[in-house]
């Protein structure tokens, strides 16, 4: 301790396991997936639609399960609402300088975008059994989606909640004061850039299970997944330079994981790959992405652990 | 608001007791053990360790020998929540639990935490932790209900030595400073405040008489508020949300363009 690189080294953990490992992930994916989705139902052509689609479908369920795992985590969960509701006044409770209260009310907010899209999404798929509604009333819901003018205003708000819900972890784990997390401002960045990358290659895979491996919209993914993959790597060196001294808490087991768990497999080597197989897509195509997936785990599980074990 | 109240540790007249860490746990009902499991240091007479969600008063046994131990100081210092007055814990706690008091302290409310734990990562000196009884994160409320019926804290209360001084924060300094300069004039010119200013989180209202640096005792020599990074933070990350909306934008864009040539 009288040798710390930082003042950060003489904070407490947080107990920030698991469960909180995985909400990173899948919040990673949900915000990253729907946001990919609204960039295609306002950019993409009507034959992407089905990747849309498959982004809606992955973003709702997600998010859900995202505030499951988030409930799960509190010491004590029957007071989740605690959140959102002040318990002695009962006034909605918020705190805009905490990433954690504002965080809570964007995970609500971009639940209720991405249900709706989710339903906009289950009304134009007629390769699903739609429950309870008839199938007129079910084509009602395809407004939610765009070009219809409702449907673009909800793409676009959701696609910003989404991003919201993709990055903000990354700022609340700068604004404490432990290891690692508060003594760089780039995790923020860093989360959002790895959630984008996870999400295209999460609908990369997805596509690939429905056979749609040749089509023009995932080779539109595949190329945005490359762009983003050269950002990661940049903002994870970027991360590391502006650790500084408290690189440190880099320099053993984690340090290793990040190196041949995520930059090699999860960024580099998918990097190189994928550039060498352009135009060659199904190559690589079941391996790339999930090296991408794994890669982007292991990243949250380094930032968490590395930190809870100082 | 009532005149800001605090403590002043004088941890050159600790002598370890630690009759302040039993008062403590005495009023405030805390377990002795963690849920019966007494764990021995087995390097130290100190097996506390560190302060918790039961231990709200830890009383830190330094020792500092030479190889021979020929020569060789105890160093000894009953820490505890510095009730800072731009506190960390407050800034973040999203459910409004953790309020600042009439005495410019720092308390959590046990009824509305829901234990998210981000105080815990969120406070510069490592004070706060989970109540494996309540559920919830607790700390030191530096008496607050002692104080709000007129008595004194109950560690400071039982200090023996009178290391631990209870009382207004202006006179506490003024005291402090007074015994600074009574240990420089008798020649341990170690002797300094830990705290006592605005310099430090807006300073900290259970401060400190040390006489070697901070780290050596456990204290951040440079403890910081978790707010520091949140607009740096924030624009860092929506720049790197543009960035991905832009490679968005460019993959399937570029790709309409390139369909729409003849």
């Amino acid at each position: 301790m009288i040798d710390a690189p930082s003042s950060t080294w003489f904070t407490a953990g947080p107990h920030w396991h698991w469960l909180i490992v995985l909400y990173f992930f899948v919040g990673g994916l949900a915000g990253g997936c729907y946001f990919i989705a609204a960039l295609i139902d306002i950019l993409g052509r009507a034959e992407d639609r089905p990747i849309a689609r498959l982004g809606y479908y992955v973003a709702f369920p997600a998010v859900a399960l995202s505030g499951l795992l988030l409930t799960l985590d509190l010491s004590r969960p029957l007071r989740f609402w605690h959140m959102l509701i002040e318990r002695n006044t009962f006034a909605p409770m918020l705190k805009p300088w905490s990433p954690m209260s504002l965080g809570s009310w964007a995970l609500l907010v971009f639940g209720l975008f991405s249900f709706i899209s989710f339903l906009g999404a289950l009304a134009e798929d007629e390769r699903v059994r739609r429950p309870m509604l008839r199938r007129a009333q079910w084509s009602a819901f395809r407004a939610v989606r765009p070009p219809s003018p409702l449907g673009t205003i909800v793409a676009v708000l959701g696609g910003i909640a989404g991003m919201f819900v993709a990055g903000y972890t990354g700022v609340l784990l700068a604004v404490t004061n432990r290891p690692i997390w508060s003594d760089t401002p780039l995790l923020g960045m860093l989360f959002i850039v790895s959630a984008a990358s996870t999400s295209a290659a999460l609908l990369m895979l997805l596509a690939g299970r429905y056979g749609w491996e040749g089509s023009p919209g995932v080779a539109a993914l595949q190329r945005m997944d490359g762009i983003v993959l050269a950002l990661e790597l940049v903002v994870l060196i970027a991360v590391m330079v502006s650790l500084g001294p408290a690189l440190r808490g880099w320099l053993n087991v984690w340090g290793l994981v990040l190196l041949i768990g995520v930059i090699v497999p999860g960024v580099i080597v998918p990097l190189v790959l994928g550039w060498r197989h352009r135009g060659r897509r199904a190559a690589a195509f079941a391996l790339l992405p999930v090296l991408v997936l794994v890669g982007g785990f292991l990243l949250r599980v380094v930032v968490i652990f590395s930190s809870e074990s100082i | 608001m009532a005149e800001p109240m605090g403590f002043y540790t004088d941890t050159t007249v600790c002598i370890g007791c630690k009759a302040c860490e039993v008062a403590c746990k005495e009023w405030n009902q805390l377990p002795a053990a963690n849920g019966g499991a007494n764990t021995m240091s087995g390097d130290s007479y100190d097996n506390t360790r560190r302060l918790d969600g039961i231990h709200w008063r830890h009383v830190k046994f330094v020792e500092q020998f030479s190889e021979t131990r020929q020569d060789g100081r105890w160093l000894l210092m009953s820490d505890v929540c510095k009730h800072c007055v731009q506190a960390g814990c407050l800034e973040v706690c999203p459910t409004g639990a953790i309020i600042r008091t009439e005495f410019d302290t720092v308390v959590i409310q046990s009824n509305t935490c829901n234990g998210c734990r981000d105080c815990i990562a969120a406070c510069p000196f490592g004070v706060i932790d989970i109540n494996p009884v309540s559920g919830t994160a607790q700390k030191c409320t530096l008496c607050y209900d002692r104080l709000q019926n007129g008595l004194e804290p109950a560690c400071s209360k039982a200090c023996p030595t009178d290391s631990i001084q209870f009382g207004t924060i202006s006179e506490l300094r003024a005291r402090a400073q007074k015994r600074v300069e009574q240990l420089h004039q008798a020649g341990e010119s170690r002797a300094y405040l830990y705290g006592a200013d605005e310099k430090m989180l807006g300073g900290l209202n259970s401060f400190y008489l040390l006489v070697d640096r901070p780290e050596v005792y456990g204290l951040p020599p440079d403890p910081k508020l978790p707010s520091r990074h949140l607009q740096s933070g924030s624009v860092l990350t929506v720049l790197g949300a543009l960035m991905v909306g832009l490679a968005g934008v460019f993959s399937f864009r570029s790709r309409t363009s390139e369909e729409v040539r003849p």
